[in-house]
């Protein structure tokens, strides 16, 4: 189990004078613009932001599956420049590979990595067993539930002993008992493995319950509009959603996402359609209002 | 947590249910006839049905009907059968359906031998796909028995150039869905691999070739058919042996009673043929099994 139980924090990620642009007919298109964050080896970092505003994007640089069109993404100092073993993805699609089953699945970094089928069918079983997955090995990921498929994507991005976890929505698709059940596993193997995790969301309440620091983005293009460290002691319960520190990180953010929400949606809500609503705006602004 | 976590994965109530005697023969007999009355209905509907067109082909004959269709030189089922125990035990017709069927194996094979990875490449590599799709487009629409003429000057036997008829009526529907399969391949899938450490080789491996498999399957089931009908209408033309010769044989030397054995021939072996790739998908691709 050399591979993943690594007692060192490793996985320092920064970004720095990030952007990203695309070509379309009609010119380029910023996605994100004037970016730095950063990811202290060890921690847990979420990005939240309104749909569209760049945070997958941003994700996916740090993959190393877009090239940033300014600006340099690094871990532990080395340039990123493409996909690597030493970033593991999860996806919210789960995107597990149908024809493997379950155990196949979670072998594949170790056999691209070159080692022998016994080994790494022993590790395998090893790292299923810690996500009470052992039982399932045969199977086949369709035969699996949401919560089971992304528990196996999870482990799978885990097997490689990657010094940074990336996940991209990962719980989205999931009810929210399910979900409240991962998040739980999520934060007990990363305090086990002690690797970077940078998680992106938009789900406000799963953001403050698992991170240390949430960066909240702009409406596109994408940048930082506010960073939030979370203060609260780990381990955290359920429990500690109601409490009063909870509730004010919350509204603090809440505020911050939907201001942003708002120019998102830009001329879709004018004063005008507040009238039709009956909605008074007084000369405030509207994200006062609602 | 962990024991949530491990509920929700706990294997199917079957393990709660209390030991009890083995059940009798007869309940298991009924619970067997329940759990299968749908396939048993289709089964029985489906033997009817043979039934009923023999039934109407032996009056329709019988009788002599002439109702714009004339009836009258059409072998009854009986004759058919008659002539069928006695071609059994015929070396000929034995060795006609063999040579058939060798040409089918010959042609077919060669064609997914050629076609499958062909269609492999060209949805992977743009350059081949522009090179090569133009000529496979122009070349598509000729039916296999347009190639006749053409196909007995380019080669030097009989034989040969039938085989050939027979590769060319499978390969296009084998090269079209393999093409098709690639195309369809889901792009995360790839950058999931891709994180794991994969490199081209071990993409196309172990993505690209697995998840475009079912329809290089449907490929391989249409291809046979196609294969089939060339065969016949190349044997009908210019062969000597062969079930399709033995078919328009059989009317000049007016044995009408061999047509219609010989058309029979012709729709168990495809229908055989196509059993056989069906079992051989299912074979290869366990994880798509219902």
């Amino acid at each position: 189990m050399s591979e993943v139980s690594v007692n060192t924090p490793k996985g320092h990620i920064e970004v720095k004078n990030f952007s990203l642009a695309y070509e379309t007919i009609e010119g380029a298109v910023q996605a994100v613009t004037d970016t730095q964050i950063h990811v202290k080896p060890g921690e847990f970092v979420s990005i939240v932001g309104p749909s569209g505003c760049g945070k997958s994007t941003l994700l996916n640089a740090v993959a190393g599956f877009l090239k940033p069109t300014t600006g340099i993404v690094t871990v532990d100092g080395e340039r990123v420049s493409g996909p690597s073993a030493e970033r593991g993805m999860v996806f919210q699609q789960y995107s597990l590979f149908p024809w493997k089953t379950v155990r196949e699945n979670v072998e594949f970094g170790l056999k691209m990595r070159g080692m022998p089928r016994s080994q790494r069918e022993r590790a395998a079983r090893t790292l299923l067993g810690l996500a009470g997955l052992e039982a399932f090995e045969k199977h086949y990921p369709e035969k699996l539930s949401g919560g089971m498929k992304q528990r196996v994507g999870i482990v799978r991005a885990l097997a490689t002993g990657p010094k940074v976890l990336l996940l991209d929505e990962p719980f989205g698709a999931l009810d929210a008992q399910t979900r409240v059940i991962m998040q739980q596993i999520l934060t007990n193997m990363w305090q086990r493995l002690k690797i970077s995790v940078l998680f992106v969301t938009h789900d406000i309440d799963e953001a403050i319950f698992l991170s240390d620091r949430v960066y909240c983005m702009t409406a596109r293009p994408g940048s930082i509009k506010a960073e939030i460290p979370i203060p609260l002691e780990r381990p955290r319960q359920q429990s500690m959603m109601m409490s009063s520190e909870f509730l004010a990180l919350r509204r603090g953010l809440m505020s911050l996402i939907r201001e942003e929400s708002l120019k998102a949606m830009g001329g879709e809500i004018n004063d005008m359609g507040m009238q039709g609503l009956n909605i008074e705006l007084h000369g405030h602004s509207l994200a006062d209002v609602i | 947590m962990p024991a949530t976590a491990l509920a929700e994965a706990g294997p199917a109530p079957a393990a709660v249910t209390p030991p009890t005697a083995p059940p009798s023969f007869g309940t298991l007999a009924l619970r067997w006839y329940r759990l299968n009355r749908a396939g048993l209905r289709a089964t029985a509907i489906g033997v009817i049905s043979l039934l009923a067109f023999l039934m109407v082909w032996h009056l329709l004959t019988t009788y002599r009907v002439v109702f714009f269709v004339r009836f009258t030189n059409v072998p009854s089922p009986l004759a058919v059968y008659a002539s069928f125990s006695k071609a059994i035990h015929d070396p000929k017709f034995l060795m006609h359906i063999l040579l058939s069927c060798r040409r089918i194996f010959i042609g077919f094979s060669l064609a997914a031998i050629v076609g499958v990875p062909l269609g492999l490449i060209m949805g992977r590599f743009k350059l081949v796909h522009e090179i090569v799709f133009p000529v496979a487009e122009v070349l598509r629409p000729i039916p296999a028995i347009a190639w006749v003429p053409m196909a007995i000057m380019l080669w030097p036997t009989n034989e040969q150039s039938i085989v050939f008829i027979t590769f060319l009526g499978s390969f296009f529907p084998i090269l079209v869905n393999t093409l098709h399969g690639m195309s369809l391949v889901d792009p995360v899938l790839v950058r999931a691999a891709q994180c794991l450490g994969a490199r081209e080789r071990s993409i196309f491996r172990e993505v690209y070739f697995p998840a475009s498999l079912p329809h290089v399957f449907t490929g391989l089931t249409v291809g046979m058919g196609v294969a089939w009908v060339s065969l016949i209408a190349a044997e009908m033309i210019s062969g000597q042996y062969g079930i399709g010769y033995f078919t328009w044989e059989a009317y000049s030397l007016v044995q009408y009673a061999d047509i219609a054995l010989g058309m029979i021939a012709i729709g168990v072996l495809g229908l055989g043929s196509s059993v056989l790739i069906r079992g051989a998908g299912r074979l290869v691709m366990p994880w798509s099994a219902k």
